[in-house]
């Protein structure tokens, strides 16, 4: 992987952040054009992943053409699959709900100018950590069931990426490395805890721990099949998004992803932020894993090490680190996940296809950092 | 209409277990309207479809039924043991008119297809690997298997008999049931030719991680064993790097003689293709599939490969005798007395497990003669 395009993803400059606050405008109009400043700002946030996502369909059609395959065709089910018809969109939605907490993990540590790619890991931990904590009070109301399940997962979750943020502010040991090897003991742990000692007897050819009580399973939302786990998600990305945006905390927490220097001449406790940040990121994909604990598989075993983790970490890089179109994201590669099922089975095509195209949007997307502040569209006319 | 006309027309049999043997009683009811449209049937696999493995197996099944008329073969492939399967399933019954439903990985019986069979009572479930049990599970859910531990035994003794040093090699993902019954059986097959041969096994941990496969293999040789199998859920890198470093390999899951031409001796295949057409028939012509249906070499569920240039014609002839008495008797593969490689009594003199008998499932032990431990 490119790590320079990554680097630049998550570079601030990339961002239409405050290094390209303009004048205050001057005279009677100063509020009117603060206000078309902003409109031209969020345009250009919101055109540049469009253009890059249109751009990917075009190259996406193309590939579909050489093999042979109409792209029209291709891309009417990829529509069907995903989003055609209610059954369609809860499709695409529990797909998109575990990804979304994933996703934060990545998300938030970005802000402070961290790339953190063990997702996975705090994810399965999280999991196991849950099923270990509902089992230890299953005779609790359900309620209570869940909420220790919960507490437990995204403690614990926490304290697992908090280790990553501690090493790398202690010790200095770089946070991508360093989270992508603790993925790596996480699902050993899992691995050796539902074969050993949380195994349930009886769970044959699929070795998992015991099943956390019936009651306590988190049910579908009201008319729909989709969890709960989608709405944990998205008040988990909307809290992140207002802590990050809107308070002294996430303007902090900004500042040292601008300038780590910087931020420890004002005075600002880095490492205090750094470990917050980080404890808040694990707990994000600690309680992904508590919600496919309790409420698909109901107990802990290898299907929580299933990619969940390192797929959030794609969506957040298309979402550039913003807490809220990790949503959006999510649910459009819930959407061609979804959809890949119908294209094997009408088209013939190998389930590769909707990672070549994941693969092509994700591409396209970095490139399109760089031509954010070049479309004259969305510049600045009058002032110079 | 006898009740066992279609699992097999050749043999069917005690060992084919019935559930229930209910079948003609349900037989007797109401029959589906089989001649309406095409009958749609869908086969979702864990990985891909050609990986020379387990779910090429089952994708070789897919194929044949593919051929039959008046039934339309849905496909997916790498779908994760997550409630993805339970999605992909449905999309199948929504979206294309699916009625029979073959998810093909251990992951994805309980719960996903469980809780779809109880959601959509009017699609037939039929689960690879399962353990359906009457009253436990949905009517409407089955799951079938075949016992491919008579195949390994095969290979066991066609590489008790080559083998010149007598250490074997056993590349297998994790300590499970299923797992443990083939490396318990290649042990005992080898050692009822040759007492003195040992199998060692490595266990990876993962049903498909060629890296540490491919380590596995290299360190197993390197310690002087001369003839491998695996049980993984793609052989391709064990067979294909002990071609190279130039030992003998037995094969699992479907015929990997195009990888090993030299060191190839013979192999444990699935045999889905006989399987998928019985069941599809019997749904075709309105008649209900069994809800547990198992068998082994008698009942062609199972079969062994050709064999390579390396085996020699004794051990042709010896080999082919033991299978003969597999395909005409009740043959017993653990019989006592039989140690685990602990040195505890397992199984006392004179003491039969038959293949059917549920005490096997839940296979736990290794036999003496492997060198290994399970956890």
């Amino acid at each position: 992987m490119a790590e320079q395009s990554l680097a630049a993803a998550v570079d601030p400059t990339a961002e239409p952040e405050p290094t390209a606050e303009p004048e205050p405008a001057t005279g009677a109009d100063g509020r009117t054009a603060a206000f078309g400043e902003k409109l031209r700002r969020l345009g250009e946030a919101a055109a540049v992943p469009l253009l890059a996502l249109f751009a990917s369909l075009v190259a996406f059609g193309l590939f579909m053409l050489a093999l042979g395959f109409n792209p029209l065709e291709v891309y009417e089910l990829i529509w069907r699959g995903a989003f055609g018809s209610y059954f369609s969109w809860q499709n695409t939605l529990v797909r998109a709900a575990p990804l979304i907490l994933a996703a934060l993990c990545t998300a938030l540590p970005a802000r402070l100018g961290l790339i953190v790619i063990g997702n996975e890991g705090a994810l399965v931990i999280g999991g196991v950590a849950a099923a270990a904590a509902g089992l230890a009070v299953d005779t609790a109301p359900p309620l209570v069931v869940d909420l220790v399940m919960a507490a437990a997962g995204m403690i614990v979750g926490g304290l697992w990426i908090g280790a990553v943020g501690a090493l790398r502010h202690f010790r200095g040991i770089n946070e991508t490395i360093s989270s992508l090897l603790l993925a790596y003991i996480a699902i050993a742990l899992m691995n050796h805890l539902v074969e050993g000692p949380m195994r349930d007897p009886s769970s044959l050819n699929k070795p998992s721990s015991y099943a956390i009580p019936d009651a306590a399973m988190i049910g579908p939302m009201p008319g729909t099949n989709v969890h709960w786990g989608l709405a944990f998600g998205v008040i988990f990305a909307v809290l992140s998004y207002v802590l990050i945006e809107r308070t002294t905390f996430g303007f902090a927490a900004r500042m040292v992803g601008g300038n780590e220097r910087a931020a420890r001449m004002a005075g600002l406790n880095v490492g205090r932020l750094i470990l917050v940040v980080c404890f808040l990121a694990g707990a994000a994909a600690g309680l992904a894993g508590m919600v496919e604990v309790a409420a698909v598989t109901g107990r802990a075993n290898a299907s929580l090490a299933v990619g969940y983790g390192y797929t959030g970490i794609l969506v957040a890089f298309l979402a550039r680190q913003n807490p809220l179109a990790v949503i959006p994201v999510a649910i459009l590669l819930g959407g061609i996940g979804a959809s890949g099922g119908l294209l094997q089975r009408r088209l013939g095509l190998p389930d590769a296809t909707v990672l070549v195209m994941q693969g092509i949007i994700f591409v396209m997307l970095l490139m399109s950092e760089g031509v954010v502040g070049r479309l004259n569209l969305f510049q600045r006319t009058r002032d110079g | 209409m006898t009740k066992d006309v279609a699992v097999s027309r050749r043999a069917v049999s005690r060992r084919t277990v019935l559930g229930g043997l209910s079948a003609a009683a349900i037989a007797a009811t109401p029959l589906r309207a089989a001649f309406a449209a095409d009958l749609v049937v869908g086969f979702l696999y864990v990985g891909p479809r050609d990986d020379y493995g387990y779910n090429q197996g089952h994708a070789e099944g897919a194929a044949a039924v593919k051929q039959l008329t008046g039934v339309k073969v849905l496909e997916e492939e790498k779908v994760p043991e997550t409630n993805a399967v339970e999605q992909s399933m449905e999309s199948m019954i929504n979206l294309d008119g699916a009625t029979l439903l073959f998810p093909t990985s251990f992951g994805y019986y309980d719960p996903y297809m469980l809780k779809l069979a109880a959601k959509y009572p009017n699609v037939t479930f039929r689960h690879a690997g399962g353990l359906w049990q009457e009253g436990k599970a949905p009517k409407n859910a089955g799951s079938y298997f075949g016992y491919i531990d008579e195949c390994q035994y095969l290979s066991g003794i066609v590489a008790g008999h080559t083998s010149k040093s007598g250490k074997l090699g056993f590349v297998a993902a994790k300590p499970i049931p299923q797992v443990l019954r083939n490396i318990n059986a290649f042990t005992i097959g080898a050692r009822m030719v040759n007492p003195k041969a040992t199998t060692q096994v490595i266990f990876t941990g993962e049903w498909s991680m060629p890296v540490k496969e491919a380590e596995a293999t290299n360190t197993l040789i390197d310690q002087g064993i001369d003839t491998l199998t695996c049980h993984v859920d793609s052989p391709k890198v064990v067979i294909e790097t002990s071609e190279h470093r130039g030992i003998f390999t037995c094969g699992y899951h479907v015929n990997q003689q195009p990888l090993a031409p030299k060191g190839y001796l013979t192999g444990a295949e699935w045999n889905w293709s006989k399987v998928y057409v019985d069941m599809v028939n019997l749904m075709k012509a309105g008649k209900p599939i069994p809800n547990f249906l198992r068998g082994g070499i008698k009942d062609s569920f199972v079969q062994t490969s050709a064999y390579g240039p390396a085996v020699a014609d004794a051990t042709r002839k010896a080999t082919d005798a033991v299978k003969q008495s597999m395909m005409t008797t009740d043959y017993v593969i653990f019989k006592g007395p039989l140690k685990d490689n602990k040195g505890n009594d397992l199984i006392a003199a004179g003491k039969n497990y038959g293949q059917t008998d549920l005490w096997l499932e839940k296979m736990n032990w290794l036999a003496e003669g492997v060198i290994g431990a399970t956890s």
